[in-house]
């Protein structure tokens, strides 16, 4: 099968719905936020034993952060700040599930069991190991593996945020083994947060810088040919009049 | 392009205003940041379980080997027992002015209870001592005052609480603690004790429990921390 020689015209895939940026882009923010006035609260207890007791898991006890990645001046200010933050953290992501349910596009975003395999094709073609694209339609099995895990992520970064507030009005932070490890599994979520968004970034500005495009303007577009190995989307129900 | 240039300088200063802002407790947006506390205060109310959270007896033998002392005075603060009195008044009927024995021939209640600080560390200790709404019964309190002030001899350091949680069945003022009586270093020789708040509700030191119609603040609730703090 040959591609189409499109130098100029390159047609339109899909949009992103402004909703879906404007929530992608406010959660940056927020995210951003949540994390530098988290990174300022560690701060005032940088570890995580209780007192008289050791912790077998963070051999970093002891060393805080540097100021120019918290967020607050204080332990006041950091708790001021994220229990602000907070509010739009989840209300953002509430509106952001919303749409994903009422317009149904969560099908198509949505990663199943059955989108295993093709994330590990996807994988293998980013890898070279693989000489043909895979098949896919808006998202692509490792996308949605990304995109699904980082809400999940969300949705336990709240949890486990709501255990250590509120540890003895909720039972929440004994279901994860108590105020210790509930504030530890806060803050490892964290760091899988901050890895995922390297993974992102490395693949929206140096991959696909399409997809960068798409969250800023709606307009997905076939990439340019120069481009092409890397982020064509080979997808066979779409039309190709040469 | 001179805006162009323009809009690029004012972003780049802006972005550098961004990393250097850091550290940065809101300036203008401090206050917008203190009246967030209101919202907060109705989600605290609001998430815990109805007849009011109950604080988990931890288990035998799980006291803290080493559990925090703490006091804003440059020293420890001390005082002769013998002379000591706790000032009950405010609204109520019959103002008291209990010796350490006074309290110490009322109902007693001991809780074995996790500590939680607002840096988020915790500790254990078994803490012994007089339910507050057992003195509040035994001044005639007039339900009419919302709120509790306490008081006491270190360095000023103070705080006020709502009356449900000071009422609460596991908020007391204790003279014991871990078996013992309450030493110097953790408020002797009473201080106000429960774990429904953090740490710094819990006023060591005390001199004097007023029952008033208005929330009065607190020593670090005045510099920033959040006044309903309920855990």
């Amino acid at each position: 099968m040959e591609l189409p020689v499109q130098s100029e015209e390159r047609p339109v895939r899909f949009e992103q719905p402004l909703l879906l940026r404007f929530t992608h882009w406010l959660n940056v923010v927020l995210l951003a936020g949540m994390i530098a006035s988290g990174l300022q609260i560690y701060g005032a207890y940088p570890a995580f034993a209780e007192r008289g007791a050791d912790f077998c898991c963070w051999p970093l006890a002891g060393k805080r952060f540097p100021e120019a990645v918290r967020l607050g001046g204080w332990l006041a200010g950091g708790l001021k700040w994220h229990l602000f933050l907070m509010w739009g953290f989840v209300l953002n992501g509430l509106v952001w599930l919303g749409w994903q349910i009422g317009s149904g596009e969560w099908r198509r975003r949505v990663f199943r069991p059955r989108d295993a395999r093709g994330a590990w094709e996807m994988a293998l073609w980013y890898v070279r190991l693989r000489d043909q694209k895979p098949a896919y339609e808006v998202y692509n099995g490792l996308q949605k593996l990304a995109y699904t895990g980082t809400f999940k992520l969300g949705v336990l970064a709240v949890a486990t945020g709501f255990a250590i507030w509120k540890p003895v009005s909720l039972p929440l932070a004994e279901w994860m083994g108590g105020y210790v490890w509930a504030r530890f599994w806060h803050f490892l979520i964290v760091w899988a947060f901050v890895g995922f968004t390297i993974g992102h970034l490395f693949m929206t500005l140096v991959v696909d810088r399409e997809a960068t495009r798409s969250m800023i303007l709606g307009e997905y577009r076939d990439p340019a040919p120069a481009n092409r190995r890397a982020s064509v989307m080979a997808t066979p129900e779409v039309k190709q009049d040469a | 392009m001179p805006e162009r240039r323009e809009f690029l300088k004012r972003a780049a200063s802006m972005a550098a205003l961004a990393v250097t802002g850091c550290g940065w407790n809101g300036g203008p947006l401090w206050p917008l940041l203190r009246a967030w506390d209101r919202p907060n205060q109705w989600l605290q109310r609001a998430l815990a379980p109805p007849g009011g959270p109950r604080a988990r007896i931890e288990p035998p033998g799980s006291e803290s080997a080493a559990f925090p002392q703490y006091y804003v005075s440059p020293a420890m603060p001390r005082v002769d027992p013998r002379i000591w009195r706790l000032e009950v008044g405010g609204m109520v009927q019959r103002p008291l002015s209990l010796s350490l024995s006074d309290l110490a021939a009322m109902p007693r209640v001991t809780l074995r209870l996790r500590h939680y600080c607002i840096e988020g560390w915790t500790a254990v200790a078994s803490w012994t001592g007089v339910r507050v709404s057992e003195i509040a019964r035994a001044a005639g309190a007039d339900p009419a005052a919302g709120f509790v002030d306490f008081r006491s001899f270190d360095a000023g350091y103070w705080s006020s609480w709502d009356r449900e949680s000071a009422l609460h069945p596991q908020s007391m003022i204790a003279i014991g603690m871990n078996g013992s009586w309450l030493t110097p270093g953790h408020g002797a020789p009473a201080r106000l004790y429960s774990n429904l708040k953090y740490g710094y509700k819990s006023v060591k030191y005390l001199t004097g429990v007023r029952f008033v119609p208005e929330r009065t603040g607190g020593y670090w609730e005045d510099r920033g921390y959040d006044w309903y703090a309920s855990l």
